[in-house]
């Protein structure tokens, strides 16, 4: 534990609304005693040098995949919790596609039990379906009471209507949102990559960017019909970007968040890799004009938050043939380089914009409030820049499993250091 | 060590640029010309009363086939007995991977066998890249998936040489499922890469979409707009699977509209018709047509040794110096 300490000499960064403050950030007893010029403290209190380094509230990952419990050999609440302290990120929302799946109150419970040894806030995010299954609502109150900010049966479509429509009456009542995985898979019954140019030449099976519209489209008539707050999880069409655009010109609940690698690669990477496992996911990589599309809803608000879809699988599972391997990769550890490469840099988002999609915007969608950067609040906060270069290797990697495509990739901006729950951990440290 | 002749190609080992043969996205048309010449040269040994050299003496080919196959099999068998290296092969039914190991693991085992060359089949595209990854064997690909199979598109394209004089001038029209072909993307591979001008022809249902801009070539769902101009027609086998997965309605419809027949062959009376078989007689193409004297399917299955001779001896390892 770290209760006390002094963050001298960075430039606080609050995201909304914006400001920016050169000050020394101190901290007793877990919350922020003061904030600004700090004069010289006794000598046991230890001290960061945050010298050109930026300090927002503590970052969160909206989709991320812990595979607790059932699935302990590709990850952990503990594992995966390193992962995000070495990406930045204080809080995640974790995702119910485990085993069981997190579909009654206990197994929420057990997954928050998990966290209480770490600093991450872990937030469970509970099924849609009872089992999973797609045929009858999960005890949703039950779930909430239980802590779980959000449903969705993600991995999986809610794949009826009707259900869809039930799922997003029901949890109107619980002011919660219903966070749908957008794919018609009547569409795509054995896709293994993008439908397109690249699938025509490589032989694999298409995923039509239709598959994924499809969904979005019914998804926001039937948020119309009930009132029902519906977030698009890892939107990743041009189409897709521009109907969630509507939905919001139209005063529809609807929010929408992006992946950092459906901003970054393409599905040229498939066939670029030879195949390799880690370019396969759902949805998949699309074209460089759905990349560009997905950069424009960032820039003009109608993609809400960035989130990673942080997916491990060991290596045994994924060093198969493609059409074999699982779907989904890392992201936790790799999110912020990414983002400060292909979203700051080239001007797509300034800095306080990014921080906002992973601060404010996340924790407004899950009803959660967002911390501050405020003498006599809890210290909850992420301390990083923008403008480091620096290459990504195997080594940085916290997560239990290695399933990435970015190893040896380009970064820019870097995460230093997290504190949260009355700990100091410097990125990559644990 | 003898060259089965002493003609000038042979004598420049290491003109391929690769070190396996996965598929032909990368290879250049002096690659794939020094393939079908020494190709051709392996045609000659083979219509020799000894049909053997001693050229992978030493060397050992496995073939790894996770899917049905008897003739590329066979082919390669033969091809490989004919060099004189070691064959060893494993099928899916015989092998370990029942058992619930994986490729890799399959892989290596074979490899600890100090097998030099893995000839591998497979209904997953990508797995001989993935194979070529995992072992430091030489891989060579004998179909994955409806991704590539460039010893077939190799020999086809060795069978037209022989009948034509410049691929520049030549129209090939593939007609069939392009989409679950890996003969078709393949030969439209070695086909462009050597000049010709190729046209994709099938029902929409099985035309990837985007093809035009995935490969240089021209795409039609009309028969008669695929023969026109055309000097080489190649009809692709209809798998019946893809009818119960509503791809065509019935084999009667895709005869009737894709099916090619005498009255196409008197209309084109310089056609000639190729097919990668094996040949569903009335669908793709009728009796007739199969039978005809300006079918070459025949050589094509003749072609086939000759030009899998040709790419061991020229990718795998010699042993010449151990």
């Amino acid at each position: 534990m770290t209760p006390h300490l002094l963050l001298r000499g960075g430039t606080l960064l609050r995201p909304r609304p914006q400001t920016t403050q050169d000050a020394d950030l101190l901290i007793r007893d877990g919350t922020i005693a003061a904030i600004g010029d700090v004069p010289d403290v006794d000598d046991d209190l230890p001290v960061y040098d945050a010298s050109g380094m930026l300090i927002s509230p503590g970052w969160m990952d909206m989709h991320v995949h812990l595979r607790e419990p059932g699935y302990e050999h590709k990850e952990t609440v503990a594992t995966g919790s390193r992962a995000a302290l070495a990406g930045g990120f204080t809080d995640v929302a974790c995702m119910p596609n485990t085993d069981p799946p997190l579909h009654t109150r206990d197994v929420v419970e057990f997954v928050r039990e998990r966290a209480e040894d770490t600093p991450v806030g872990v937030h469970p995010i509970a099924c849609v379906s009872k089992e999973r299954a797609g045929n009858e609502i999960a005890e949703m109150a039950d779930l909430r009471d239980g802590g779980a900010v959000a449903f969705s049966d993600d991995g999986a479509p809610v794949p009826t209507a009707e259900l869809m429509r039930r799922a997003l009456e029901y949890s109107s009542m619980l002011d919660r949102p219903i966070i749908n995985h957008m794919e018609e898979e009547t569409l795509n019954p054995s896709g293994q990559m993008h439908e397109g140019a690249v699938s025509a030449r490589l032989g694999l099976d298409g995923i039509p960017a239709a598959s994924e519209d499809v969904m979005i489209a019914r998804d926001i008539e039937l948020a119309a019909l009930t009132g029902g707050a519906l977030h698009v999880a890892h939107i990743s069409t041009a189409r897709g970007v521009e109907l969630v655009r509507r939905a919001k010109a139209r005063g529809l609940p609807v929010t929408a968040e992006v992946c950092t690698h459906h901003l970054t690669l393409t599905d040229a990477a498939v066939e670029r890799t030879g195949f390799d496992t880690n370019t396969k996911m759902h949805p998949p990589l699309r074209s460089a004009a759905d990349v560009d599309a997905l950069k424009e809803g960032l820039a003009d608000g109608t993609i809400d938050a960035i989130c990673t879809d942080h997916a491990p699988h060991a290596s045994y599972e994924k060093q198969v043939e493609f059409a074999h391997a699982p779907f989904g990769i890392l992201g936790l550890e790799t999110a912020w380089g990414l983002i400060g490469r292909e979203l700051i840099e080239p001007g797509v988002l300034s800095v306080a914009e990014a921080v906002r999609k992973l601060t404010v915007a996340p924790r407004r969608i899950l009803r959660l409030d967002a911390p501050q950067l405020a003498e006599g609040a809890p210290a909850r906060l992420t301390v990083f820049d923008a403008s480091t270069e620096w290459t990504f290797m195997e080594d940085d990697l916290r997560s239990k499993s290695e399933n990435t495509p970015f190893t040896d990739a380009e970064m820019v901006g870097r995460p230093w250091a997290v504190y949260s729950d009355g700990q100091f951990v410097e990125c990559g440290a644990a | 060590m003898a060259a089965p002749t002493s003609s000038a190609p042979l004598d420049r080992p290491g003109a391929l640029h690769h070190r396996h043969l996965l598929d032909l996205s990368t290879y250049e048309a002096d690659e794939i010309r020094y393939l079908l010449d020494t190709a051709q040269e392996f045609r000659e040994v083979l219509d020799r009363p000894i049909r053997q050299v001693p050229t992978l003496q030493g060397t050992s080919v496995a073939s790894l086939f996770f899917e049905p196959s008897t003739r590329t099999k066979l082919s390669f068998t033969l091809a490989a007995g004919r060099l004189s290296a070691e064959t060893v092969s494993l099928s899916k039914s015989s092998s370990s991977v029942t058992k619930g190991e994986t490729l890799k693991d399959t892989a290596r085992n074979v490899e600890a066998m100090q097998v030099d060359v893995v000839v591998l089949r497979h209904p997953s595209p990508g797995a001989p890249h993935f194979l070529a990854r995992c072992t430091d064997s030489v891989v060579l690909n004998a179909g994955d998936g409806a991704h590539a199979h460039p010893t077939q598109a190799l020999l086809d394209v060795l069978t037209m040489r022989t009948h034509i004089d410049s691929f520049e001038d030549l129209s090939v029209s593939v007609i069939g499922d392009i989409t679950h072909s890996r003969v078709a993307r393949s030969n439209v591979q070695a086909l462009t890469t050597l000049g010709a001008t190729v046209t994709l022809c099938g029902p929409e249902t099985m035309l990837p979409v985007e093809m035009e801009a995935a490969m240089d070539v021209r795409t039609t769902t009309r028969l008669d707009a695929a023969l026109d101009g055309c000097d080489i027609a190649m009809a692709l086998r209809i798998q019946m699977e893809r009818q119960d997965a509503g791809l065509f309605p019935s084999t009667r419809e895709y005869h009737r509209q894709f099916g090619i027949t005498a009255d196409h062959l008197r209309r084109h009376p310089d056609l000639l018709i190729m097919h990668p078989g094996p040949v569903n007689r009335g669908i793709e193409l009728t009796d007739a047509v199969v039978d005809h004297e300006r079918s070459i399917i025949l050589s094509q299955v003749t072609n086939g040794v000759a030009l899998r001779m040709a790419a061991l001896y020229l990718l795998a390892p010699r042993r010449e110096d151990a």
